[in-house]
């Protein structure tokens, strides 16, 4: 069969660059970079959720033949290396000296010579506990007779956090106060977990005679990681190398800091060998960075004729026992203030408390933008229990509130600065091919014959592309991202940039970008990424960040190798620069297009030696820090089609239909991936994921027998549409997107499911997962209690 | 205790604990890491490998167990330089992500390719279920439908084969 190869230079359907060596079973992940006389290392976790250590016994484990070292909190202390800085400014235990405060925290690192031994050693470690009463539940957290958790911190007298507002409160009581209709829901987003399939792990190398410690690790942001190794471990900065190779999807969970990275340095400056740890998938599950937990009281105030007026919110958010959430510093509950969604309001208002529980640390952004998917789906559900109010059509209430075109930029209540839309388009896209009123008929005529099908929409607004950097800092690393591009002689690049791939394919996209501005073929173009020693300092991939900010950097900086040739062609067509025209690839005198010179030619002479025009030094290369001006803000209108079994109340997902606009799309392929992925984790969010605790704190979602994650069975195929409003100040117009799906689609989800039992079961709301269990309770009439 | 098996056409011949998992024989013992783990429950898949031409997840399986048997790994699909038509099915409907479940979607993919006798018709159904066993975390699955039906498309046709 011919196939026609579609290969762009530039933007479009360009095939993958990294797929031929994943295909072959070629990449290489943490877990297969294996090392000459590399030892292996095992966690010892707490099995108790809140306890006192009273002693460690480790001297059985160590009189195990392959046994080379067990370190122990006291150990670490030694070196004071027991506690590290959390992402939020917190301490975070690296092994438990004092107490334990969640089950499954880490209390001492074995290092054997496989994998098998370490493992076999952890259980010939005694540890004697002495119980103490653990908090689960974030609402009793802060009651007076409950136990601190962190007595290790100076002044702490409760489980109390932070406390953080945005918005007018007076203004928004005020709009309530006079409002004809009022709708308030407690909506809690449970606790779930990003849960990539490669667990996360490091392999680490510290050269003892060079001081060099080399570190292969699953991280999202191996500079950031890099700077905070330098300031917790006392290392020099330039003597460490961190490199993220291919990383098996992050989703948020790779973000953070982790002890066993932590305890795998420390066990290659103990040992003098290389030592890798790789978690096992209870340990992700149970002790690395969880997303949501918010409990919310939500309001809604409108007329009656449907005219939202504003929105209110109060929020308790369990950040577990130590509070290692990734945030910028200036903003401790995320952007979770754009729980004003799409709407043009008069007021808003919203309060989270942050609290500390005997549960796992976090909380990460799971596929979101810092808390953006708590705020799309608490508005989101919000104007559909106005809807339901009111006996409006959602998709009306919706058109009928939109910020309109006109308005952007649009400042909303709580000090965003959104900057283009049009939100109106993307949802008649969405209800046009969903074919919303045909639909409609559906399910009235099936409701006549006791059949439940459910018609849920949402549309939402993203944040993303962090800083400013005067705004926006993690530990006091300004949210930028860095670029360098170097043409070599023959006309082939390299591009270095500061965030990495888990799965984005930036090795394409990032050369297409450079294809795009310079007309070199993106085949020409290697992107280096994932390495602090070969790559320009910046922020990471998380957030949405890599197209906002990197890809800007990526735009910026090979206009200004393009600003270099113009001149250097200059010279050789002995025109003016002004005289000369750019076409992709080339340089023309205006008026003689047969006069130009390509961007190869212009590369070898850059590196020739005929005189260079004055303000060129010699090679055609440049470097650029991007600072965003703001950030970009991604929209979409997403409508979710459910059909529930009347018997056993198990809900399917029959079909979903996504309207994104991330503004310029780079590779249209690239991002229908994306969708598809983030729509697939939003289903598992809302019919099966869970991280669940007892009463004792041991936590229920520990293995993937536990926590569900959708198969190809419990998924439609999806069905996207688009729009395109570039962001006006993206140097290419491109908004990101890889966390949209999963903002976007749990409401809709929920909505659909709440359409189908509204009429004949009278059930308005039912919290998240919707397990047939659930479902099944509320259609009794017996909601289950809330977590 | 010694066990000898087939890898990827190759006899091999090795001395291994009793409890050695073949997903770790295969990544540790023989430097095969395109055989990935995710999970110690058999849920995710990623382990994925062909035993005696049937998908098993190599994170469950001894090595003992595969003693005798004919194993084959990601590895072995390609044909020379010559791309499975599965392999390329994924790169041509953009069917992976990550990569970090690719190898054994493909090797589940293979098999259930290889099952089809003459060629008959293959559902989506089908295929959503023949990959039912194992989790992507990317994709949201469209995708790798799509390239299992692109190879099974491929080995249908008239001019393909492989």
């Amino acid at each position: 069969m011919a196939m026609i190869e579609e290969r762009p230079i530039g933007f479009g359907r360009l095939k993958r660059k990294e797929d031929p060596r994943f295909i072959r079973g070629q990449g290489t992940y943490v877990d297969d970079v294996t090392l000459p006389g590399m030892l292996h290392g095992a966690v010892l976790r707490s099995p108790l959720a809140h306890a006192r250590i009273v002693s460690i016994d480790a001297s059985a484990a160590l009189a195990h033949p392959k046994v080379r070292g067990v370190i122990t909190g006291k150990d670490l202390e030694a070196q004071k290396l027991a506690w590290m800085p959390t992402m939020s400014y917190d301490t975070q235990a690296v092994l438990a000296t004092d107490k334990v405060r969640f089950q499954g925290q880490e209390v001492a690192f074995v290092i054997a010579d496989d994998r098998y031994a370490a493992r076999d050693a952890l259980e010939l470690i005694d540890v004697e506990y002495e119980p103490l009463p653990a908090v689960v539940n974030a609402r009793k957290a802060l009651d007076a007779d409950a136990p601190v958790i962190r007595d290790d911190k100076d002044g702490q007298t409760d489980n109390h956090i932070f406390d953080w507002e945005a918005g007018d409160k007076a203004e928004t009581d005020a709009v309530f106060a006079r409002a004809d209709v009022v709708v308030s829901r407690d909506i809690i987003y449970p606790r779930c977990h990003p849960a990539p399939l490669e667990t996360c792990g490091a392999v680490a190398d510290y050269d003892r005679v060079s001081g060099h410690l080399t570190l292969w690790t699953t991280s999202q942001a191996p500079h950031a990681h890099r700077t905070v190794y330098a300031l917790v471990a006392g290392l020099p900065e330039h003597k460490i190398r961190v490199i993220s190779p291919d990383i098996g999807g992050g989703f948020g969970n790779k973000v953070p800091i982790y002890p066993g990275y932590v305890c795998a340095i420390v066990a290659s400056i103990v040992t003098g060998k290389p030592v890798k740890w790789m978690e096992d998938r209870s340990e992700n599950l149970t002790s690395t960075g969880f997303a949501r937990d918010y409990v919310m009281h939500g309001g809604i105030a409108a007329t009656r004729d449907g005219k939202i007026l504003a929105v209110r919110t109060d929020v308790i958010a369990d950040h577990g026992a130590f509070n290692a959430t990734a945030q910028p510093t200036k903003y401790p509950a995320g952007f979770f203030s754009i729980f004003t969604g799409s709407y043009d309001l008069e007021a808003a208002y919203c309060a989270v408390h942050g609290v500390y529980t005997n549960k796992a640390p976090g909380g990460v952004a799971y596929r979101c933008s810092f808390r953006v998917t708590e705020a799309a789906y608490l508005i989101e559900r919000m104007v559909d229990a106005l809807a339901l109010e009111l006996g409006t059509d959602p998709a009306e209430l919706r058109l009928k509130n939109f910020i309109r075109p006109e308005q952007f930029p649009y400042e909303n209540k709580t000090g965003w600065t959104y900057d283009s839309g049009d939100y109106e388009t993307a949802m008649r896209k969405a209800m046009e091919i969903a074919g919303y009123d045909e639909l409609r008929r559906e399910q009235a005529e099936k409701r006549a014959k006791g059949e439940l099908m459910g018609i849920g929409l949402s549309f939402f607004t993203e944040t993303v592309g962090a800083g400013p950097r005067k705004h926006m800092d993690i530990l006091g690393l300004g949210m930028a991202d860095g670029a360098d591009l170097r043409v070599h002689p023959t006309g082939k690049a390299v591009l270095g940039i500061s965030v990495q791939t888990q799965g984005q394919g930036h090795e394409t996209t990032f050369a297409q970008i450079v294809a795009e501005e310079l007309g070199i073929p993106p085949e020409d173009i290697e992107v280096v990424h994932g390495d602090t020693d070969r790559t320009p300092f910046g922020l990471g991939t998380y957030g949405s960040r890599s197209t906002p900010v990197s890809g800007a950097a990526a735009a910026v900086v090979a206009r200004k190798v393009r600003d270099q040739a113009r001149l250097i062609a200059a010279g050789m067509l002995e025109a003016s620069p002004d005289d000369l025209e750019w076409e992709k690839g080339r340089f023309s005198v205006k008026g003689d297009p047969e006069q130009g010179k390509t961007i190869q030619e212009i590369a070898m002479a850059a590196h020739g030696a005929a005189d260079l025009p004055e303000g060129i030094e010699g090679a055609l290369e440049a470097q650029t820090v991007y600072n965003p001006p703001n950030l970009t803000f991604p929209f979409g209108a997403y409508i979710c089609v459910v059909d529930i079994d009347p018997g056993t109340a198990q809900v399917k997902v029959r079909r979903f239909i996504a309207v994104d606009d991330c503004g310029v799309r780079i590779n249209p392929m690239i991002v229908e991936g994306q969708i598809h992925g983030g729509l697939a984790e939003g289903v598992g969010i809302a019919l099966m994921e869970l991280i669940a605790f007892d009463e004792q704190g041991n936590c229920l979602g520990g293995s993937f027998m536990d926590y569900l994650i959708p198969t190809a069975l419990e998924v439609p195929e999806w069905e996207l549409g688009e729009t395109v409003t570039p962001s006006p100040h993206h140097p290419i117009g491109a908004k990101g997107v890889g966390e949209s799906p999963n903002v976007g689609s749990p409401p809709a989800i929920v909505n659909a499911v709440i359409d189908a039992l509204y009429e004949p079961y009278g059930v308005s709301h039912i919290d998240m997962p919707m397990t047939p269990a659930r479902v099944w309770a509320a259609m009794q009439g017996r909601p289950e209690p809330p977590q | 205790m010694q066990v000898t098996l087939t890898v990827n056409g190759d006899e091999v011949t090795s001395e291994i604990e009793p409890r050695l998992l073949l997903v770790h024989f295969l990544r540790d013992t023989l430097g095969l890491t395109g055989t990935h783990w995710g999970c110690d429950t058999s849920n995710c898949g990623a382990c994925v490998v062909l035993m005696d031409g049937e998908p098993v997840k190599s994170c469950t399986v001894l090595t003992a167990m595969a003693g005798g048997h004919e194993v084959r790994t990601i590895e072995s699909v390609e044909r020379g330089d010559v791309l499975d038509p599965v392999q390329q099915g994924f790169v041509e409907e953009h069917g992976l992500q990550c990569g970090f479940c690719t190898p054994g979607m493909i090797m589940t993919a293979r098999a259930l390719l290889d099952r089809r006798a003459g060629g008959e018709p293959l559902t989506d159904a089908e295929i959503r279920e023949a990959i039912s066993g194992q989790i992507c975390r990317c994709t949201g699955y469209t995708n790798i439908v799509k390239a299992i039906r692109w190879a099974a498309d491929q080995e249908a046709a008239p001019a393909g084969g492989r």
